[in-house]
């Protein structure tokens, strides 16, 4: 195995981890805090891919931004700060088989892509991956219109998050 | 290749080190007296107004909303702005125009009140 595997293992398995902790543990504050490492794992992820610009964003954006939402969303809520109630159903083992299922379909379906056990090909040397970023961004060949329309769909989350939030108040 | 990573390993590496070697010689040398001002909520060292687990008001995740859109406009921005030199003045154009249609919903929220704190 090369340290890459080893990395990307070790990365899956703080990945899964964190990501049973958010479902399995009681308080939804602890949930949150998990959900982080849970991130902070794909970020790593990213990183192994190298795909420096996304590892980066990914910390500043989901940990930094969507996390803290995630926190601020909790302490909002009144009484549920702390459950008390059952935490698993008698028929839990049919959500647990369905879960496999669609897992076992998945991974058909990849293997069933040509290419798929193969390695993709490394970066060539050198490629500066933030300035083919920056350069297709606003290049008519490629991503121009869907970063323009990024633009109207963050106006209308901003517009719609100040307009729910302000409810109730005389302007 | 992942080397590059290494100065970031080390330092998350010696951050959380740090962290726990804190707790581990506060409980082996602190001592273990527990008072009614020790088990107060800390907030910042005044005395605490109300419960720790209050509702929060809805401003706090107003505010994190709009941190977020922002935080996502510089996401877009630090790319465009590595190669900026080379694109001229259509570069600028594509950026003036996505920057206009933000600003748009910043003097929304302006006018809204959202940025107040009152």
């Amino acid at each position: 195995m090369t340290a890459e595997q080893i990395l990307f293992l070790l990365t899956g398995a703080l990945i899964l981890g964190s990501a049973l902790m958010v479902v399995a543990t009681r308080k939804l504050l602890h949930a949150a805090l998990w959900l982080v490492a849970a991130l902070f794992g794909v970020a790593i992820l990213y990183a192994i891919l190298q795909a420096s610009f996304l590892a980066v964003v990914q910390v500043v954006v989901y940990i930094g931004a969507i996390a803290i939402l995630f926190i601020f969303a909790v302490m909002l809520t009144r009484r549920e700060m702390r459950d008390q109630g059952q935490q698993t159903r008698t028929n839990w083992w049919i959500a647990a088989l369905l879960g496999l299922l669609i897992l076992a379909g998945l991974v058909f379906l990849i293997l069933a892509v040509p290419g798929a056990d193969r390695l993709p090909a490394a970066l060539p040397e050198g490629l500066d991956t933030v300035r083919a970023l920056g350069n297709a961004l606003v290049s008519p060949e490629a991503y121009v219109l869907p970063f323009e329309v990024a633009s109207v769909l963050l106006l209308a989350a901003l517009v719609g998050a100040v307009y729910i939030a302000s409810v109730g108040k005389k302007d | 290749m992942l080397l590059e990573y290494a100065a970031i390993a080390a330092f998350i590496f010696v951050t959380i080190l740090v962290g726990f070697i804190a707790i581990i010689l506060g409980m082996l040398f602190g001592p273990k007296k527990s008072t009614d001002v020790k088990a107060m909520p800390y907030e910042s060292g005044m005395n605490p107004i109300g419960p720790g687990t209050r509702r929060m008001p809805v401003r706090f995740y107003l505010i994190a909303v709009l941190f977020i859109l922002f935080d996502i406009e510089t996401v877009f921005l630090l790319p465009w702005a590595i190669v900026f030199r080379k694109l001229g003045v259509f570069g600028l154009v594509e950026m003036a125009v996505f920057i206009a249609i933000l600003l748009v919903g910043y003097i929304y929220a302006w006018k809204k009140g959202a940025l107040e704190w009152d």
